[in-house]
């Protein structure tokens, strides 16, 4: 919540903001708030005034407002984006729409259904397959720092959802695995500790979505945290394409990471 | 409300951050066999725990020592923390973090592959595990992650928990209303695991995200379980302005400095030893200066600002974080959340320019009242993480204790819960269920029956997070309690003319915040008659009227337990093992 002590002016500003009701309203509708403009507010701020002083019926996700919690993205004129990094003062004193993510089921006003990523991220097993297995009492797995910087930013991935509302494909095609679960395989499949990568890369190239993908990187360009899930798709493309080869040339080979 | 069902499993945990998680998966490696049903209202990712920066406290160096760190969290604690359950804690906190090194934690590395450390507030020496300056976020989604292999666990997602079912004497269930259809749900268990975190949200300046409404603390507190130690609330001395964001404490461990508005390191004023210059190699000095406690360099501020020598601004008075003689490199590797969250929220650069600070409502050391097992005086009960008193935080909590906290004690309330279950097998479904409907009928006549009410819930909210800042903040009195106290009973009768204006039936966030202010107002009246009866100053309670720490009457825990009228307040012995009560020195060896 913004404090509200610091008004610079009278000045307003214009929301229009996607209303759906399952219960009430068959179709959704476009609602406009007046809200005062303060050039320090964010988009989320705008929505919270809403809610606590035009409309309580408002329904919107949002807890840490500090951009790493990834609950209040969204789409704003337009693009996704994480609604408390989305200041107002980018476009006063233009009237700002506020709609729910694309591609997604809308569950009620700016709430979407999530579920399907939930699922992809179970699919593509999110979570270290241990290269070798160790007790607690041997102490750590040694990792360089340059070993942790082969999948650090992809690790940095908070699920805002905001890449797959950016995802051409992901609209054509819901059952693409998307950009943030691949990078998120990509993350642990790069980790010097896992073993995982042959039992992700079936997952991941189980849809044809994949090689529609092309080098556009929407998803990279909106992603708040610099996770680049384009370059994540790219690396897995070339890494099965090469374990491709490597089985057709030597199909006695073990498979290897 | 919908129409529901009563669904059955082994353990119920209630929260889904570091807490819940880490219990959950000691569940699932305990016995494969057991049923677990995670309740959340909100996805597990989402939770607080993603917030946390700086890192985590266990030993692993050579140069460091289990003493040590014993004793750096009970004299931060001023003698306040269980010194038995804080000699378990930090035993087993290395194999705790890791665990979850072993479960893929990206912790940053020294440069022969071994954990690095960073030095922390009131620490003798440097271990603190961190993942740059994302370390909850980093812990969080490593245990949200590593809790998807667990098939036993059925996450609720988006189930919003709004009371413990107590039957025969042992809590076996909660009821929960899921939000995307508006059905409320008995949840049963032999045996219910709180982990909801925190209840910042009290406050209007806060470092907690809008989830920390103290959830679990309530639903205890009104089950007839008592709240420990309520009155010890941490700020943390460096939030911005405005909106209460974290700037992280291993700003300073990594050389930050404070200076007042004349540009003086004004924590050499209020015991916290002398400085050095920032380019001495011994710079920054462990507890001292811009290392002291949390609790000492919040009061530090106070004091300032009385003086006059803080800075005037459109959210308050603030001082200056300065860390820009750790250059761009350092701050990049070492705190890039904290140029990220500079730029996007004050628009400045702290590469090049200083960074307004002051101290924000951070962190609960009271809350319901465990045994180091995590078990509460209610059979079937267990907390861990925030929304529990172990304690181990006693009057101030060490920095980056906390996430080590929830993961010890996660593990460890887990492991009692699944005891509890085996022993205890039957579950009173019927009767459960039927508490269930009589909480369903409660909800439907309370908020969405026509009552004419006037009141609206961010009013009251305000009126509660005013008084709590004005009465109960960093220095209390007297006076200014028995005012917030007054004030807290108010609203609380005030809520029952809240009339909601969304009655549907879909992910209605309304009657959830309106749950939620309930929730706090309960929190708050704990806290608020709980630091009016503690008439001394120790740790972060600090009462003008009383100045000096009492051992002789106040080396004790507060209980706090919810009767009809004003809570009533008994106490506990602190446990004193090895480590007598002595003076807090800092600064000076």
């Amino acid at each position: 919540m913004a404090a509200s002590d610091t008004t610079t002016s009278d000045a307003t500003i214009a929301l229009d903001v996607f209303r759906y009701r399952p219960e009430q309203e068959d179709e959704p509708e476009m609602q406009r708030y007046e809200v005062p403009y303060q050039k320090d507010w964010v988009v989320l701020d705008a929505l919270n005034y809403i809610k606590d002083e035009i409309d309580g019926t408002l329904s919107f996700r949002w807890s840490c407002r500090m951009g790493v919690c990834g609950s209040c993205g969204m789409m704003v004129n337009g693009e996704p984006i994480l609604t408390c990094a989305a200041f107002l003062r980018n476009y006063y004193p233009n009237p700002i729409r506020v709609e729910p993510l694309n591609y997604f089921p809308v569950i009620r006003d700016l709430v979407i259904n999530m579920e399907d990523f939930l699922q992809k991220l179970d699919d593509v097993k999110a979570w270290l397959v241990p290269k070798e297995e160790k007790p607690v009492s041997e102490g750590e797995y040694l990792q360089t720092p340059a070993q942790l910087a082969q999948y650090k930013q992809f690790s940095m991935c908070i699920n805002c959802m905001l890449c797959y509302a950016a995802c051409p494909i992901y609209g054509q095609h819901p059952n693409f695995i998307g950009p943030a679960a691949i990078a998120l395989a990509q993350r642990y499949n790069n980790d010097s500790r896992d073993d995982g990568n042959a039992e992700r890369e079936e997952v991941i190239f189980s849809h044809e979505g994949i090689w529609e993908c092309t080098l556009v990187g929407e998803c990279t360009q909106v992603c708040p945290k610099n996770v680049d899930p384009a370059g994540a798709i790219q690396q897995a493309k070339v890494s099965h394409t090469t374990d491709f080869l490597k089985s057709v040339l030597m199909p006695w080979g073990k498979r290897q990471k | 409300m919908g129409s529901y069902q009563t669904d059955e499993y082994d353990i119920v945990i209630v929260g889904g951050g570091g807490a819940g998680l880490r219990a959950a998966i000691a569940i699932g490696e305990e016995n494969p066999n057991l049923s677990i049903g995670v309740v959340s209202k909100i996805y597990p990712m989402r939770s607080h725990t993603v917030s946390a920066e700086g890192g985590a406290a266990a030993v692993i160096k050579p140069n460091d020592s289990i003493d040590d760190h014993i004793y750096d969290t009970i004299s931060g604690a001023d003698w306040m923390a269980d010194q038995d359950a804080v000699e378990l804690f930090v035993n087993e906190a290395p194999n705790e973090m890791i665990q979850l090194e072993h479960w893929g934690c990206p912790w940053s590395r020294e440069p022969d592959g071994t954990v690095a450390v960073r030095p922390f507030g009131g620490m003798k020496t440097e271990r603190t595990w961190f993942a740059a300056d994302k370390t909850g976020f980093h812990m969080l989604h490593t245990l949200f992650q590593t809790a998807l292999k667990f098939k036993n666990v059925t996450r609720y997602d988006e189930w919003f928990a709004t009371k413990l079912l107590v039957h025969d004497g042992r809590c076996q269930g909660v009821a929960a209303i899921e939000l995307r259809t508006g059905q409320l749900r008995a949840i049963a268990g032999r045996a219910v695991i709180l982990s909801t975190g925190g209840a910042g949200r009290i406050f209007p300046f806060t470092t907690n995200a809008a989830v920390k409404s103290g959830d679990g603390m309530a639903m205890a507190y009104r089950a007839g379980v008592p709240l420990k130690d309520m009155e010890f609330v941490q700020y943390h001395p460096t939030g911005l302005p405005g909106t209460g964001i974290l700037i992280t404490e291993a700003s300073r461990g990594e050389g930050g400095i404070l200076v007042n508005k004349e540009g003086y390191r004004y924590l050499q004023d209020y015991d916290l030893g002398q400085p050095i210059d920032v380019t001495d190699p011994k710079h920054p000095q462990k507890r001292t200066m811009e290392l002291g406690p949390r609790d000492r360099l919040s009061q530090a501020f106070i004091k300032e600002r009385e003086q006059g020598r803080t800075i005037d601004g459109p959210y308050g008075d603030f001082v200056h974080l300065d860390v820009r003689h750790l250059g761009q490199k350092k701050i990049d590797k070492k705190i890039p959340f904290v140029r990220e969250l500079c730029r996007n929220y004050v628009g400045i650069d702290p590469v090049h320019e200083l960074i307004p600070v002051r101290p924000v409502v951070h962190y609960m050391m009271g809350g319901v009242h465990t045994n180091t097992d995590g078990a509460t005086p209610l059979p079937g009960l267990f907390a861990a993480g925030e929304c529990a008193c172990v304690s181990i935080n006693g009057a101030n909590r060490l920095g980056s204790n906390s996430l080590t906290e929830l993961l010890v004690f996660g593990a460890r309330a887990a492991r009692a819960a699944v005891q509890f279950a085996q022993k205890n097998d039957s579950i009173a479904l019927e009767e459960i269920h039927a508490q269930a409907e009589v909480e369903q009928q409660r909800i439907r006549e309370q908020f969405f029956q026509p009552s004419g009410g006037k009141e609206t819930l961010a009013g009251l909210r305000t009126e509660m997070t005013n008084t709590m800042e004005l009465g109960a903040g960093i220095y209390r009195s007297e006076d200014s309690l028995r005012k917030t106290c007054e004030t807290i009973r108010n609203l609380k009768a005030r809520f029952a003319h809240v009339e909601l204006t969304d009655h549907s039936l879909t992910f209605n966030t309304e009657l959830t915040t309106a749950l939620e202010l309930e929730y706090m107002l309960d929190v708050a009246e704990a806290l608020a008659f709980s630091a009016l009866a503690r008439t001394e100053s120790r740790g972060s309670h600090q009462r003008a009227d009383y100045p000096t720490r009492d051992d002789e009457r106040f080396l004790k825990h507060s209980l706090a337990y919810q009767t009809d009228g004003e809570p009533r307040i008994e106490y506990l012995d602190v446990a004193i093992t090895r480590w007598p009560p002595g003076e807090r020195v800092y600064g000076s060896k």
